[in-house]
């Protein structure tokens, strides 16, 4: 071909036997790998175009296809991998920065997999979580120093907004625009049935899901799509997000191709216009000027609400949420660096922050040793994958996770990490309408509910087993954790002994 | 008309005060209380003394008159309605604002208007008496910015880096603007008939709130800056 | 005897006071200079100002500052200002350059003890104003340099040599993130913004006052009647000399 040629990643296999023409992959990829050949009568395809998002396979009738990993090979050494050169080609060609979808894929460790949880035995009894009461339900909020009493001597027992939570589990933020009208509602209705929260992200909140309200986080970040005083109202907390753990330092945006109809009117931007998000929030420079921004939407919707300040896990993560915790917000939401995006260049994704659970490990000690742990409660994201996780996250400190990946999991995405070209053939990660009407919201939204329904079963068993029978008491219980061929120093962060200790 | 006496008043208090008010009020003796009639929409309110940072943040329909200069991020994220400042403003004013009008007589610190945007007939519109800071309309995605450089001594009508980033709306200097130095994704031209037109109702508005002339406003050139692209960074990006 | 040991005594007085400060654990110099003094505290200003018995003293420039701590709980220590020999500086930001810089500075023998990125701003201007002998305004030009393209647009040729010269000499001193500081020192003040301007300033005036402040209301609580109030450029300083042979 030439030099600008790349061999493509993916082959289609099509098992011509079992093949009947119906033209079903045509239809169903929008990257348009399948065409008909009619004079053969036969299905041709165009593997550079594929992006291995299984929908074909998934919906073949005749089970004639697979998607295989190309084994066309360059001379790969330990230093210059295949990817590695393949990213170098595509510079040469475009002059471009890379870009990249969902979480970092590097093989770097995931200390999730490294710590063991613990359970009882004869000298503490487990619990059985079937048949005795357990319980998940989690408050979030700044909790006050000190009881006060009215006079009369009775409890005064108001206290600073909370959200409850069924379990510690809330969906973490993906814009509308991101992802399409019918991922935004699936999230929505299961919220609302699950009794959790999910978030809006930063593309603002569609009109027909206002009626969520109490079941919505309503994110204000630095571009302000779609931040008005109805808005900020609706929603049960609001999330000022300062940064994201896929791209921490760096602003969004959303292409120009993604805003049309009703996301040019929910972020308020002409159709077509490219919606940048700015690195900073221009009115945010320091920690005052954080306590500032608190205060004015605690200002506008008059103390009735949490505020959470959203950071991506970084170098210095405690000493800033320690900053954090004195700036008036209620919730810090600590975001790591396995977390999704729908577009984030791929140098970021791949090298900046630190993996959340040393983030949360050390932010959490860091609050309890200058005694402001209770100012706050901690919500962690970036990569949770499953009720082990969440165990885990909340035994090393959290009060609740934040997941995204594994619900979109739920909703058909089968991590192609191809976000940013806007052809997802889910109908999650699009605004074309006849891509995104392929997901069902109630089909999605019930789907999202067995997912979740089943992680508080697992979390209860795994709570069940160490004798535990409400989160509370898991909360911040690193005894029941254990680290696996960990070195002294990440054990010393974490705050775990090693297993057999 | 209420009047709220501010002194002594935390801004949580003023505010309080301010929402149980009359629909007419005035705040007098204010003094650096911050947020304003944040999110507030029936309100017309005149304040004396200065008011602190992020006066009338997410601003719904309610108008602010201010006697005297404000401080930083006046109408940060504004829906709707008008401030009108009698001085001049701090930094980052107008931030992501959505609609409604800022008319400011003095000058405005950096980053005024930065973000702005539009959506079909919802128009935000500043327009700024004196000159501006830096980084005037960084990253405009819509709406209108106006600096008419009243009273600007021999100093350039806008600081350094106007328009970086802008991917939407207009803006309008009033000059020839040859010493300003503009982005590349821009265009920069002698505002024509057309242009003023679009832009008469502001003036004609602004200069009855400050006692201006508008004849002698409109008896210099003005330069109005579009971006080229509603997609500046689209270039600078390749699928991985 | 600092004749006999040809020791310049600023010199003299700066080194001992990094040695106290690096070698001697629990002692912190935190005032060291001739005509200026520094009180520090954590509590309400109105009760540090009477703590201190503020009314006894006479001075021809006050800095203050009440310390938002960015990332740590309040300490006594950690408040500013941030003082050597005559010159003290108090600070509003987070300095994103402070490795760069402090690792540069303490090749000429100042440690950086405390933590704090005003401590290396403080250190930084003692080396380009005392050692190096540069003018107010040159210091201003190293810390806060303008942007290439901003020197390049320069229509005073004289102006872009001396920005480029200062730019090239001393480019680990530059500081970059937000800050407004007030420089004290023998004579006056000196007020700077970073260059981005990230950090807000107000000055105003009356009769032969001058206010710097971060809000216009913190100036009107000194003085309600100030004029002239106007807020200076990223990396612009503004320099108060006090009239010669006040002090």
């Amino acid at each position: 071909m030439s030099i600008e040629f790349i061999y493509p990643e993916f082959e289609v296999i099509r098992n011509e036997n079992r093949c009947i023409a119906c033209r079903v992959c045509e239809r169903q990829c929008a990257n348009e790998v399948h065409s008909y050949d009619g004079e053969h009568k036969t299905m041709k395809c165009d593997e550079s175009k594929c992006v291995n998002c299984q929908r074909c396979v998934s919906f073949c009738p005749s089970r004639a296809l697979k998607i295989i990993k190309s084994d066309c090979t360059m001379r790969e050494n330990a230093n210059w991998s295949n990817d590695t050169m393949k990213e170098i080609y595509k510079q040469a060609n475009s002059g471009g920065v890379l870009l990249s979808s969902m979480g970092n894929p590097a093989p770097l460790p995931v200390y999730w997999d490294k710590i063991l949880i613990n359970a009882s035995q004869v000298t503490n009894p487990s619990i059985d979580p079937l048949r005795e009461p357990m319980e998940t339900r989690v408050y979030l909020g700044k909790k006050p120093q000190k009881v006060s009493r009215t006079e009369d001597g009775k409890l005064d027992c108001k206290l600073p907004p909370q959200l409850e939570l069924s379990m510690p589990v809330m969906f973490s933020a993906m814009s509308y625009g991101s992802i399409s009208y019918n991922a935004h509602k699936s999230l929505a209705l299961a919220a609302g049935r699950l009794g959790i929260l999910y978030n809006t992200g930063e593309g603002g909140l569609h009109e027909d899901f206002y009626c969520y309200g109490k079941n919505t986080i309503v994110q204000v970040a630095s571009g302000r799509f779609g931040v008005h005083e109805d808005y900020l109202e609706t929603g049960a907390a609001i999330e000022i997000k300062m940064g994201q753990g896929a791209k921490p330092g760096i602003g969004g945006h959303l292409p120009g191709e993604k805003i049309v109809g009703a996301v040019s009117r929910t972020r308020m931007i002409p159709e077509g216009s490219d919606a940048i998000s700015p690195a900073p929030h221009h009115d945010i420079y320091s920690i005052e000027d954080l306590r500032q921004l608190v205060f004015s939407l605690k200002e506008a919707t008059q103390y009735v609400k949490p505020v959470i300040v959203k950071v991506a896990a970084v170098h210095n993560i405690a000493a800033i949420a320690s900053g954090i915790a004195r700036s008036g917000a209620d919730i810090i939401a600590i975001d790591g660096f396995r977390g999704g995006t729908g577009a984030a260049p791929t140098r970021i994704r791949d090298n900046v922050g630190i993996p959340i659970e040393l983030a949360l490990a050390s932010v959490d000690q860091r609050l309890r040793d200058e005694g402001i742990r209770n100012n706050v409660s901690l919500v962690v994201g970036g990569s949770i994958r499953s009720a082990a996780d969440v165990v885990k996250a909340i035994a090393l400190g959290a009060d609740a996770c934040y997941m995204a990946t594994a619900a979109l999991l739920a909703l058909g995405c089968h991590l192609c990490r191809t976000c940013q070209s806007g052809k997802c053939n889910w109908g999650i990660a699009t605004q074309r309408p006849e891509l995104v009407k392929r997901l069902n919201p109630e089909t999605g939204s019930e789907r999202l509910t067995n997912l979740m329904t089943a992680w508080n079963h697992e979390i209860k068993e795994l709570m069940g087993g160490m004798g535990i029978n409400s989160i509370e008491a898991l909360r911040g219980n690193r005894l029941m954790l254990r680290g696996i061929g960990l070195t002294e120093k990440e054990l010393e962060i974490l705050g775990i002994s090693h297993a057999g200790e | 008309m209420q009047v709220i006496n501010a002194a002594n008043l935390d801004y949580e208090a003023v505010n309080k005060a301010l929402r149980e008010a009359d629909r007419e009020c005035t705040i007098e003796c204010c003094h650096g209380q911050r947020f304003i009639a944040a999110g507030m929409s029936d309100k017309n309110v005149t304040i004396n003394g200065i008011p602190g940072n992020a006066l009338g943040a997410y601003l719904n329909n309610a108008h602010i008159t201010v006697k005297a200069n404000a401080q930083d991020a006046v109408g940060d994220t504004m829906n709707e309605g008008k401030i009108l400042i009698h001085g001049s403003i701090g930094d980052a004013a107008g931030y992501a604002m959505r609609g409604g009008k800022i008319y400011v007589q003095g000058n405005a610190g950096y980053r005024a208007g930065i973000h702005m945007k539009a959506y079909k007939e919802k128009i935000p519109v500043m327009i700024i008496g004196g000159c501006a800071g830096s980084f005037l309309g960084e990253y405009q995605a819509g709406g209108i910015i106006i600096v008419l450089g009243l009273d600007k001594d021999g100093k350039r009508i806008v600081g350094n880096f106007p328009c970086t980033g802008m991917h939407g709306g207009k803006m309008f200097l009033r000059g020839n603007c040859e010493e300003i130095r503009f982005p590349k994704q821009v265009t920069v031209r002698c505002a024509g008939p057309r242009d003023l037109t679009e832009i008469h109702e502001y003036l004609s508005e602004y200069c009855d709130n400050f006692g201006y002339s508008l004849d002698e406003l409109l008896s210099a050139p003005f330069t109005v800056i579009t971006p080229d692209s509603k997609n500046p960074y689209k270039q600078m990006y390749v699928a991985n | 005897m600092l004749v006999s040991l040809q020791l310049d005594e600023k010199e003299f007085v700066a080194g001992t006071v990094m040695k106290i400060n690096a070698e001697m654990p629990g002692a912190h110099v935190f005032s060291s200079g001739k005509n200026m003094g520094a009180f520090k505290a954590v509590g309400f200003p109105e009760d540090v100002g009477v703590f201190y018995k503020l009314e006894k003293y006479e001075g021809y420039s006050w800095t203050a500052h009440g310390r938002y701590p960015t990332n740590t709980p309040g300490w006594w220590g950690g408040a500013h200002p941030f003082t050597l020999l005559d010159y003290s500086v108090v600070h509003n930001g987070e300095i994103s350059s402070y490795d760069a810089n402090r690792r540069f500075i303490e090749m000429f023998g100042y440690k950086c003890t405390l933590q704090t990125d005003t401590e290396v701003i403080t250190y930084i201007m003692d080396y380009l104003l005392r050692v190096q002998g540069l003018t107010l305004g040159e210091a201003a030009s190293v810390i806060a340099a303008p942007f290439w393209s901003t020197i390049a647009a320069k229509t005073d040729l004289e102006d872009q040599k001396k920005h480029t010269y200062l730019r090239t000499m001393f480019p680990s001193l530059l500081v970059t993130g937000p800050f407004s500081i007030v420089l004290g020192f023998n004579g006056g003040l000196m007020a700077l913004n970073d260059r981005l301007k990230l950090r807000s300033m107000v000055v105003g005036e009356k009769d032969d006052k001058v206010f710097i402040a971060s809000e216009e209301a913190a100036i009107r609580t000194m003085e309600p009647n100030a004029e002239n109030i106007w807020s200076p450029g990223g990396g612009e300083p503004v320099i108060v000399k006090v009239k010669e042979g006040v002090f």
